[in-house]
């Protein structure tokens, strides 16, 4: 995506949601959403439409977990760490998680295929280990399930 | 003639493969020439039955599950749309145990209805509670609830109607109702699933809160690791506005109320209700100090009611079948029901909603069936990441807040997390300070540096490196943070830490 194309899609979401009240997060969603990440280019314009310093927006943008500023792989594989799917073997599926895809937490894979992330708790804690690939949650993964998950994404790596 | 067949579109059950067990029912029903009505209808939160569908028979709902894609043409075969006779039958489904000796108040009409649906809503007593609110005063709402003796499910167990009194009570042009929905708690899934089963609950809990206290504005804050039960809600609000009951004339009455969800960013902090604040503020979720209490100065400065989405969703309970009804339920000063949530290594994991003052271990054994494992229970987790560590032989505490609080413990939110007996104590001890590391605001210098050091001395710990002064340092550590911190991480991620080293000395090399 070229700069002029960033320029304007920050423009329009900008126009779109700036007179919400606190809109600095559903602003942020926005881009995110139409741009995969919320690139660095896009903070003085914000900054500027919300009468805030960049380093205000730059702050905001880094306390989030959920917001990034570079584009993530093609597929995003969050998998939870918390205690519930401890319980039912999430440290081992995620010792083979990165074992498999040769990355740690918050790296992409070397072809660009797949970024893997925590996460603290998907809300499915009765049937875990949960694993979140894009926006489709799947239970009780092992690492066979997971293994399959990855061919059906055409990741053979 | 059509038969209405029920497949949930929950997280879970979906997780679980429900999506497709619905696409091969109508591709079933469609090849052999039949009919059905496929709704979409929320869990009933018997989240080991998942997918679980029904069949409306001319006997009432009945119930199949675990349904996966494979056993839909042998389900038809077997005369399914009659509720005909197959190994995964599960009879009427009002009637399997786990469902029937419940008390559902939040989650009676869960799995029940179409959530998107505010005629079903309403043929189920939706509504009623609103009814009600609009005939009566803001004070003689604010002390139904304080009769009815509603604590916040959150987790700090406030007296609701105390919260709301205060903000009645503070003059200002603009007030507002918000709701915590940041479930970050691992273990728990009530909210999500209210969210995604009865959102309709939530939008009349928080109107009659805002008729209550002269609020005409509420946000939802909804977690962005529940990316489906923010849609749910969404689509719920805009239903409630076309028909009246949100915007500038709630119900005819004259009397505004307008509802927007708004979506986290993946801070667990924003859990707590003044990060939660200043994240809708559009800023970083650093805690607020208190005073001023956010009934006084909340949200934008302005005097603010901030519940849980169970507390919210209860007060349309309340309003409809009376304050003296719900206080009759439960013990002590734990009055209502309270959901529980079965999580972790568990049989029969789902939400449990009883009155308060069942035991755990009956909770467990009776609803949970053990553990999915076959292996003896060791430690349960009450209260999410900050709560303690329970030890196998303290399982007969009552769901009681002030029993749990004895013991040093908290219900919190009401998750449960079960571990069998390769569970490595000194291991969870250190994911507890590890968990605080990711997810501390940063405000407080005991909750930020303390629980790397945590890590660092538990490790140590761990290695067996001068073990009694790395446990006494541990200790003290512990007390700096709980009585050094703002807010409950730092002052509670002391509490599953502490409750490990006490109860399983033996996994911190003793």
């Amino acid at each position: 995506m070229d700069a002029d194309t960033v320029d304007s899609r920050v423009a329009g979401v900008l126009d779109r949601l700036r007179h919400l009240p606190g809109a600095l997060l559903p602003i942020l969603h926005e881009i995110q959403h139409e741009l995969g990440h919320v690139p660095a280019a896009a903070v003085p314009a914000i900054a500027a439409a919300l009468n805030l310093s960049r380093a205000e927006v730059h702050g905001v943008i880094s306390f989030y977990h959920h917001f990034r500023t570079a584009p993530a792989g093609e597929h995003v594989v969050q998998l939870c760490r918390a205690e519930a799917c401890q319980a039912v073997g999430a440290r081992a599926l995620e010792a083979h998680v990165k074992q498999r895809l040769g990355v740690e937490f918050g790296a992409t894979t070397a072809d660009g295929k797949v970024t893997l992330e925590p996460v603290y708790c998907l809300g499915n804690c009765a049937c875990g280990p949960s694993v979140q690939v894009d926006d489709q949650l799947h239970a009780r993964v092992s690492p066979q399930s997971f293994d399959n998950l990855l061919a059906r994404l055409g990741v053979t790596s | 003639m059509s038969v209405r067949v029920f497949v949930p579109g929950d997280s879970t059950a979906c997780a679980l493969g429900a999506d497709q067990v619905a696409a091969a029912l109508v591709e079933q029903a469609r090849s052999r020439g039949l009919y059905i009505d496929l709704v979409r209808n929320g869990s009933r939160g018997l989240f080991w039955l998942e997918p679980l569908i029904e069949v409306e028979t001319a006997a009432g709902r009945v119930a199949y599950g675990p349904v996966s894609v494979a056993d839909v043409a042998e389900l038809f075969d077997r005369d399914l749309l009659a509720g005909g006779e197959h190994p995964l039958a599960l009879g009427p489904t009002e009637q399997i145990p786990y469902l029937q000796q419940q008390t559902r108040v939040n989650f009676a009409r869960a799995g029940v209805i179409d959530p998107l649906s505010i005629a079903d809503y309403r043929r189920t007593g939706g509504f009623a509670g609103l009814d009600r609110a609009l005939a009566l005063s803001g004070q003689q709402i604010v002390d139904a609830i304080k009769t009815s003796g509603l604590r916040g499910r959150g987790g700090a167990a406030f007296p609701a109607g105390i919260k709301w009194q205060t903000v009645l009570d503070t003059a200002a042009d603009q007030k507002y109702i918000v709701c915590n929905a940041d479930e970050g708690d691992s273990g728990t899934f009530a909210d999500r699933l209210l969210l995604e089963a009865d959102p309709l609950q939530l939008v009349e809990g928080m109107t009659i809160a805002g008729l209550a206290v002269g609020a005409t504005r509420g946000y939802i804050y909804v977690r962005s690791e529940y990316p489906r039960a923010f849609a749910v809600l969404r689509a719920a609000i805009a239903l409630a506005r076309e028909d009246g009951y949100l915007g500038p004339d709630v119900c005819g009455s004259g009397r505004a109320f307008e509802l927007e969800a708004r979506l986290g960013a993946g801070a667990y902090i924003c859990g707590e209700e003044t990060s939660l604040l200043e994240s809708l503020e559009g800023r970083r979720g650093l805690v607020r100090a208190k005073p001023p209490l956010p009934a006084i100065q909340g949200l934008f400065g302005k005097p603010t009611v901030i519940n849980n989405v169970l507390t919210l969703a209860s007060v349309a309970a309340i309003l409809a079948r009376g304050a003296d009804w719900y206080r009759a339920l439960g013990c002590g000063r734990s009055l209502g029901t309270l959901p529980m949530q079965l999580a972790g290594n568990i049989r029969r994991g789902g939400v449990v909603e009883l009155p308060f003052g069942m035991s755990l271990r009956a909770l467990i054994e009776d609803f949970g069936g053990g553990t999915a494992s076959g292996r003896p229970v060791r430690a349960v987790q009450v209260g999410g990441p900050l709560g303690a560590y329970l030890s196998a032989d303290e399982l007969d505490l009552p769901l009681d807040y002030e029993a749990f609080a004895a013991k040093r413990a908290m219900l919190g939110h009401g998750g449960v997390v079960v571990f069998d007996d390769s569970v490595d104590m000194a291991e969870q001890a250190r994911f507890a300070m590890e968990f605080c590391v990711a997810e501390s605001c940063g405000k407080c210098t005991p909750c930020r540096i303390g629980s790397v050091r945590g890590v660092e001395v538990i490790d140590r710990i761990r290695a067996g490196t001068q073990r009694a002064d790395n446990l006494l340092l541990l200790k003290e550590l512990c007390d700096t943070m709980e009585y050094g911190s703002l807010c409950a991480m730092g002052g509670l991620t002391p509490m599953p830490v502490r409750s490990a080293v006490e109860k399983f000395p033996e996994d911190f090399g003793a």
